[in-house]
């Protein structure tokens, strides 16, 4: 489903980024940098309306014509970006959802490894497993 | 060692990518190597066929044969080196062509290519190597003293390759039982076997199962694992040491010896795990080596994550000894690895049923000296519920699993199912409670794990997980087989190591398995019982179950802090002024007649002081006042009875009696009327009168028996100051018994009276409460020029 998906930590530098295919990696690099700017505006545009209450998933970033971006926010300003082809329209908002929140999971569970120091780079393999099992399904 | 295991790797690595592409160039090579053998040696003239794996076999074994040693003479190269490299290919066809020469040319090292291929076919093998690793085959000495004559090394002088290789199929043959003749290595043979042998330690594995591994590992994985090689080429290399050890030892004695010293050792926390770490590293040694040949599997998944640590593993890789219970599985746990877990479980955490937290367990495990990636996948790997925290269970697959690690042992991609905290959990309760109950268990079982079983017991033990730690992964493993040896149904011992695993955790989790558990056996059973004797962890802390006024003691300690006996008990929240002043007065009046009157008092009464002296300290004035009032109707009592003999002091027992049950009157009286002791005082004397009569005969035993009740009660402080009188003392001891049935019940009466005051007391306390403030809403009200 996803080509990429992208961990940024909260200082906005990749803890993780993935994709697939790997010759476009460069691309996805840089798709998911731009949609840095789009998830910061949309936190703080909620931010904004509801303080108290902000909804994690952030939903369509923006479209492109090959793939479309969603970001994902952690209450601790960490950002998951995913890129999704566009091809695949059979994904729904709710598929979106779920994905997010097994990353948010496989996230939380890479965190709870008192050896894993928050800031480094996410080399988990159970991570790597759950990631590799969301993109998979693309190819 | 290291440039043996660079060249080893890279040999390794050469043969795994010129695998295929050398297969052709090993036959030619075999060939020519094998021409070259005949030409050269005369002394064997048949051509020497090797297959594959034995040329990968054999020229292992010559490279490290000639490593050590390195230098040497004369360059004699091979047809099984050509395989490697192209170098070594090269270099084997001038070799060969320096072969027909036959003369001891040493050629420099760097010839061979060494960085690049096997350092093998250079030189000759190192006659100590060599001796080593003939005598590693455990073979008689006379066997190999025939292969030395009929490989032509003595001939020639020396171990060159072919020679060497020849004495190897020889060993091989000798090792199939057949003759020792050329002949016999004609035919195909199994590669020889030679027992582990350690750079430093001689330790002793299953050499069948060592070397066969080492030499199968190259042929199984040599397209793929050049770790394994690795791991072969370190234990090649160790077996090469120079050191000429006495290969015919027994092989288990000095290695479980040299193993369990060790172990215990470990029981104390060192800097560094490392010496932690020897021990179950030692025992893993040797079942990694198995391990490796019977699950090559390993071999290439830690390759590619591991081939970066590979020099680090071998720089880290300590004298192992490899002996272990179960040789095939490095992932079970042995007895002593859990105990030795358990231990430092208990140092990190001493309830065992708790979690040891992340940062605690991250501190522990840094000591490893393994890196931080390889903990973090440990991590991952053993928290299973990934909660940030060890349990048990947990706790000991984390341990075993850098254990493992620290000996050389890929990590596994996933948690074995031995290292399964479900597992451990069940296997690791039992040998808690009784070690002793285990190990007899281990004994007997056979090695055999039970996936059903895990499964069940996963289910249940993942939910119990936080009660479980699990050191002990051997335990788990001894108790799946003892509970298999004992179950009927497999799913049985699961049940029966979950009960006895869970019994001391999960009550529920033992109820579950138990309900399905049918036959037991003696094991089962003793196994259930052991568990119940051990104590659980620290119960709560349980209030004083002894005497009632014991328990008052408690619950009045907080109120009255003072020192009970003899002591003046501190007033309790809003006494009443006059109510202190009779205390104190009473009380000194009271220590005082205690302490002269005592002749004519009753036995009962020393009882009574001292709970009265318990009592007094947290009761406070009212009951105080009661009891100078039944004390002063005592002693009046008893001076009647002195004075009046038997009748007195009967009825002084049944005032006494009396007495208190009109003390429970009294309080209430107190609190009604406000002010408790001296209206109270006047209401105890009557009453107590028609009851007298009551207990008359009662009281006639019981004034007998005073004195001599009195002075064998041993509670009472006063007791020794009580002189039985001349005339009491003449009582019968069935008097002495009923004095002391009446003392029990006064007894009773008073402590009931005691918690009776208590509660009143704490009316007291509210009704003074709501007065105070009624007092104060009338000052308010009151016109302000009152002041």
């Amino acid at each position: 489903m996803a080509v990429c998906i992208a961990v940024i930590a909260k200082e906005n530098y990749p803890l993780y980024i993935r994709s697939i295919p790997a010759e476009q990696e460069l691309k996805f690099h840089y798709t998911v940098h731009t949609s840095l700017d789009v998830v910061d505006e949309k936190v703080s545009a909620m931010g904004k309306a509801l303080v108290d209450q902000r909804e994690l998933y952030l939903g369509l970033l923006y479209p492109t014509e090959d793939y479309k971006v969603y970001g994902y926010v952690t209450n601790s300003k960490v950002k998951f970006v995913m890129v999704v082809d566009s091809s695949n329209t059979a994904l729904r908002d709710n598929e979106i959802r779920s994905m997010f929140r097994k990353l948010h999971n496989s996230y939380t569970d890479v965190m709870c490894n008192p050896f894993y120091n928050p800031g480094d780079r996410i080399h988990s393999r159970a991570f790597d497993n759950m990631v590799t099992s969301m993109m998979v399904q693309v190819c | 060692m290291e440039p043996g295991a660079a060249a080893a790797v890279g040999t390794a690595g050469a043969v795994g990518a010129a695998a295929s592409a050398g297969a052709p160039a090993a036959a030619a090579a075999a060939a020519a190597g094998a021409s070259a053998a005949a030409v050269s040696a005369s002394y064997c003239p048949l051509p020497l066929p090797l297959s594959d794996g034995e040329q990968q076999c054999y020229s292992e074994l010559f490279a490290r044969c000639c490593c050590a040693p390195a230098t040497s003479s004369s360059f004699f190269s091979s047809s099984s080196s050509s395989s490697s490299s192209s170098s070594s290919s090269s270099s084997s066809s001038s070799s060969s062509s320096s072969s027909s020469s036959s003369a001891g040319h040493p050629q420099p090292a760097a010839e061979l290519g060494r960085g690049a291929s096997l350092p093998g076919p250079a030189a000759t093998a190192g006659a100590n190597q060599v001796g080593d690793l003939f005598r590693a085959s455990q073979l008689p000495a006379e066997t190999l003293h025939q292969i030395t004559e009929l490989c032509g090394a003595k001939r020639v002088g020396y171990f060159g390759l072919t020679q060497f290789y020849v004495a190897l199929k020889l060993i091989a043959a000798a090792q199939s039982g057949l003759p020792v003749q050329v002949e016999s290595i004609k035919c195909e043979l199994p590669l020889p076997q030679f027992m582990a042998l350690k750079n430093d330690e001689i330790r002793y594995s299953n050499p069948t199962e060592l070397h066969g591994m080492k030499c199968q590992i190259p042929y199984v994985t040599m397209e793929k694992n050049s770790f394994k090689r690795v791991d072969d080429g370190e234990k090649q290399q160790e077996k090469m040491s120079p050191i000429m050890s006495p290969v015919s030892s027994p092989p288990s004695s000095p290695s479980s010896y040299q193993r369990v010293p060790l172990t215990y050792g470990y029981g104390k926390l060192r800097s560094g795990m490392d010496q932690m770490h020897a021990a179950p590293y030692e025992t893993r040694q040797h079942t990694l080596q198995q391990e490796g040949s019977t699950s090559g599997s390993h071999g290439p998944k830690p390759t590619r994550r591991q081939t970066s640590l590979i020099q680090s593993l071998s720089v880290e890789r300590e004298p192992q000894e490899s002996n272990s219970n179960y040789p095939d599985d490095p992932w079970r746990i042995t007895e002593e690895q859990r105990e030795y877990y358990i231990n430092q479980f208990k140092s990190l955490q001493p309830d065992l049923s708790s979690f040891i937290s992340g940062s605690l367990a991250k501190n522990f495990f840094t000591k490893s000296k393994l890196t931080i990636p390889e903990l973090s996948y440990i991590w991952e790997l053993s928290d299973v519920d990934c909660d940030g925290a060890l349990t048990l269970p947990e706790f000991c697959a984390a341990f075993h699993l850098i254990v493992a690690r620290k000996n050389g042992y890929p990590l596994p991609e996933s948690l074995p199912q031995t290292l399964q905290p479900d597992y451990l959990q069940t296997a690791f309760l039992k040998p808690k409670w009784d070690c002793a109950l285990f190990d007899s268990y281990s004994e007997s079982m056979p090695v055999n794990q039970q996936p059903r079983d895990l499964n069940r017991i996963e289910k249940s033990s993942i939910k119990e997980k936080t009660d479980l730690t699990a050191p002990a992964q051997d335990v788990n493993i001894d108790d799946k087989q003892a509970l298999k040896i004992s179950s009927v149904d497999e799913a049985m011992p699961k049940d029966l190591s979950v009960d006895t695993a869970t019994s001391k955790d999960l009550n529920t989790l033992k109820a579950r398995p138990r309900s399905r558990s049918y036959s037991n056996t003696s094991l089962e059973e003793a196994m259930k019982r052991v568990e119940e004797p051990p104590t659980p962890p620290p119960r709560p802390q349980k209030s004083h179950s002894r005497t009632s006024s014991l328990d008052l003691n408690k619950v009045f300690q907080p109120n009255a802090p003072a020192a009970k006996p003899g002591l003046l008990p501190p007033p309790p929240a809003l006494p009443p002024r006059p109510l202190m002043s009779q205390v104190l007065h009473h009380n000194t009046s009271n220590d005082s007649i205690s302490q002269t009157k005592l002749p004519g008092q009753l036995p009962g009464y020393g009882d009574f002081r001292l709970l009265e002296q318990v009592l007094l300290t947290q009761i406070g004035c009212v009951w105080w006042n009661f009891r100078e009032q039944i004390r002063k109707d005592n002693d009046l009592q008893t001076k009647e009875q002195i004075a009046e003999e038997k009748d007195l002091c009967q009825t002084e027992q049944v005032s006494e009696i009396e007495l208190h049950p009109q003390l429970t009157r009294t309080p209430s009286q107190t609190e009604e009327s406000g002010s408790p002791v001296k209206k109270d005082l006047p209401h105890t004397q009557p009453p107590s009168k028609p009851i007298r009569r009551k207990f008359r005969p009662e009281n006639q035993v019981m004034e007998n028996q005073e004195p001599s009740s009195v002075s064998g009660t041993s509670s009472v402080p006063t007791v020794p100051t009580v002189k039985p009188h001349a005339s009491i003392q003449k009582q019968s001891s069935k008097q002495k018994k009923a004095i002391q049935t009446a003392i029990r019940k006064n007894k009773e009466a008073n402590a009931v009276l005691a918690r009776l005051n208590s509660e009143l007391q704490q009316q007291l306390k509210e009704v003074h409460q709501e007065r105070i403030a009624l007092e104060n809403q009338l000052e308010q009200l009151r016109p302000v020029t009152v002041l």
